[in-house]
């Protein structure tokens, strides 16, 4: 297994959140990830990117030039790395914020899901980031959802736990939408 | 299956070091290394060490002199222009024959340079960054592992050769996140007690000297023989590397820490695409691997460095290789703008079928 991840939004979105749950969710399935953060001058509402490389043997490089996927949660993402990703590959695009719908390739899949707005249905916005990480996960199956819960689990504080059962929910919302829409 | 961590190389190099028994920090923040003194300003104190955010770079280097001198294991951590500062210091602990941990997670460029991943500091890492024709020690990590690995060899490395060791990474090493099985240290047999160190224990009657000052009638000449013997001894006994496919290897890589990591999967695509392509990635940069290299290179047509620079390491592996046509590529990267594997493949494609 070699699959790799690229992952971006502002600042806020969880980007960094999502990346850190993927690649340990990987290790607790006892294979090998890296995470990298892109690291700039950070602001809030700067832009935030990662990228995940995972593998049953050992990662190789952390970098990647045409990730095989990419989560693309903001429209200054969409327009930077949109082009970027492997022929063949996934995209997963935030159709609550990103107005282009991607018509302009047809050598990718496209999942357009409105993360938005399903978050604030679910009850709190900043569930965006689960809900986009549940859909990939769902399309993908690089991991279990098993061992994504167990990671979050073990990511956040004790005194957080009571939020875990609407972080659930979120990534159980965006697997849904993805085996509607991809089947 | 042992529990592994999921922690940042800054992370990783400063639990290697409390590990193996560093109880002083000396340092200054800078990034992209803050997360080194980070780490350690909140888990030292339990272990009964101190930590001091020294005024500048030149005090923090100067404080590790003294610690070293005393015969604690202690260490300061810096990036590129900090590095800099400390020059004057670390040349005065390879002088005096202080052993001390200075890890440098390197910025890119001259001056205040770029947060960016680069190497660009392998020339002063290697060829003895300050006045005096000494060397230090260089281990180049590859992985959040081997951040925490190296972290316990350097302080070995140091103690037995009473020479500076320094780690040299980058922001790729330093902030990626990956897998990290942290086990217990375990001190090698050889490592002799500090009998020169200047301790409480120094009730023999015969004086202790630390010193780089030399004035007497040959003494300085004498000290620089011995230095550079002990020099040659570690690229008898300590050089370490490692080698990837070099078996039946037509077109031999080089690289080191982060650059080796974006060359291993060039590397992987290259053999899928059916080319005999290997890898030699040395993990000690001063003693350079330069025997491993000539013997796994003998059959090699050809040998491709990859750096992040504009060329440094590649002029060691000439040297290594005076027969050899050595090829290089690399640039120093800027925001967001480092080689991809890709990018070294089509380098690799290029050499091979050349």
């Amino acid at each position: 297994m070699n699959h790799d991840v690229f992952m971006a939004g502002f600042g806020g979105q969880g980007v960094l959140l999502m990346g850190n749950l993927l690649a340990y969710a990987t290790l607790i399935e006892g294979n090998n990830a890296s995470y990298f953060p892109a690291y700039g001058v950070e602001k809030r509402g700067g832009a935030a990117t990662c990228t995940v490389v995972m593998a049953d043997g050992a990662v190789g490089s952390p970098v990647v030039g045409e990730p095989e996927a990419a989560l693309l949660l903001n429209p200054l993402s969409m327009e930077k790395y949109y082009t970027k990703v492997r022929s063949g590959g996934f995209v997963l695009i935030n159709s609550s914020l990103v107005e282009d719908d991607g018509s302009s390739r047809a050598d990718v899949d496209k999942l357009l899901i409105p993360a938005n707005a399903m978050a604030l249905e679910i009850g709190n916005a900043r569930l965006v980031n689960m809900i986009a990480l549940g859909a990939y996960v769902q399309y993908s199956k690089v991991v279990s959802f098993t061992a994504l819960q167990q990671a979050l689990k073990e990511v956040l504080p004790e005194r957080n736990h009571r939020f875990l059962p609407m972080n659930h929910q979120a990534l159980e919302a965006g697997a849904a939408f993805c085996r509607e829409q991809l089947g | 299956m042992t529990k592994r961590l999921f922690v940042k190389g800054n992370e990783a190099v400063a639990m290697g070091a409390l590990e193996a028994g560093c109880r002083y920090y000396f340092g200054y923040p800078i990034t992209p290394q803050s997360d080194v003194p980070e780490y350690i300003a909140r888990h030292l104190p339990a272990l009964g060490g101190q930590f001091i955010q020294a005024e500048s770079e030149i005090a923090s280097i100067n404080m590790l002199l003294g610690a070293a001198a005393c015969g604690a294991r202690a260490m300061t951590s810096s990036s590129s222009p900090g590095i800099s500062l400390k020059q004057e210091g670390i040349s005065y602990m390879a002088g005096s024959e202080c052993p001390g941990l200075i890890v440098n997670v390197c910025r890119s460029g001259p001056g205040l340079g770029g947060i960016d991943a680069s190497q660009a500091d392998y020339f002063q890492a290697v060829k003895g960054g300050g006045h005096g024709g000494y060397h230090i020690i260089v281990l180049a990590p590859d992985s959040v592992q081997e951040m925490y690995d190296l972290a316990m060899l350097a302080f070995d490395l140091s103690d037995r050769y009473r020479i500076p060791a320094m780690l040299l990474a980058d922001a790729v090493i330093g902030q990626m996140k990956e897998g990290l099985v942290a086990h217990k240290y375990v001190p090698p047999a050889d490592l002799a007690e500090k009998t020169w160190a200047l301790t409480e224990k120094c009730n023999s009657g015969k004086r202790k000297v630390v010193k780089s000052l030399r004035l007497g009638d040959g003494e300085m000449e004498a000290h620089n023989n011995n230095l550079h013997a002990r020099y040659a001894e570690m690229a008898q006994r300590e050089v370490r590397y490692e080698g990837l496919h070099l078996d039946d290897a037509e077109l031999v890589l080089t690289a080191f820490g982060s650059c080796a990591r974006i060359a291993k999967t060039a590397l992987r695509l290259a053999r899928e695409q059916g080319m005999k392509v290997g890898m030699l990635r040395p993990v000690t940069l001063f003693p350079f691997p330069a025997a491993p290299l000539r013997e796994h290179c003998a059959t090699a047509r050809k040998v491709l460095c990859f750096e992040l620079n504009n060329g440094q390491m590649v002029d060691d592996v000439r040297l290594a290789l005076p027969d050899k046509e050595v090829a290089f590529y690399g640039r120093a990267p800027g925001a967001g703008s480092l080689p991809t594997p890709e990018e070294f493949l089509a380098q690799i494609r290029t050499h091979y079928e050349a």
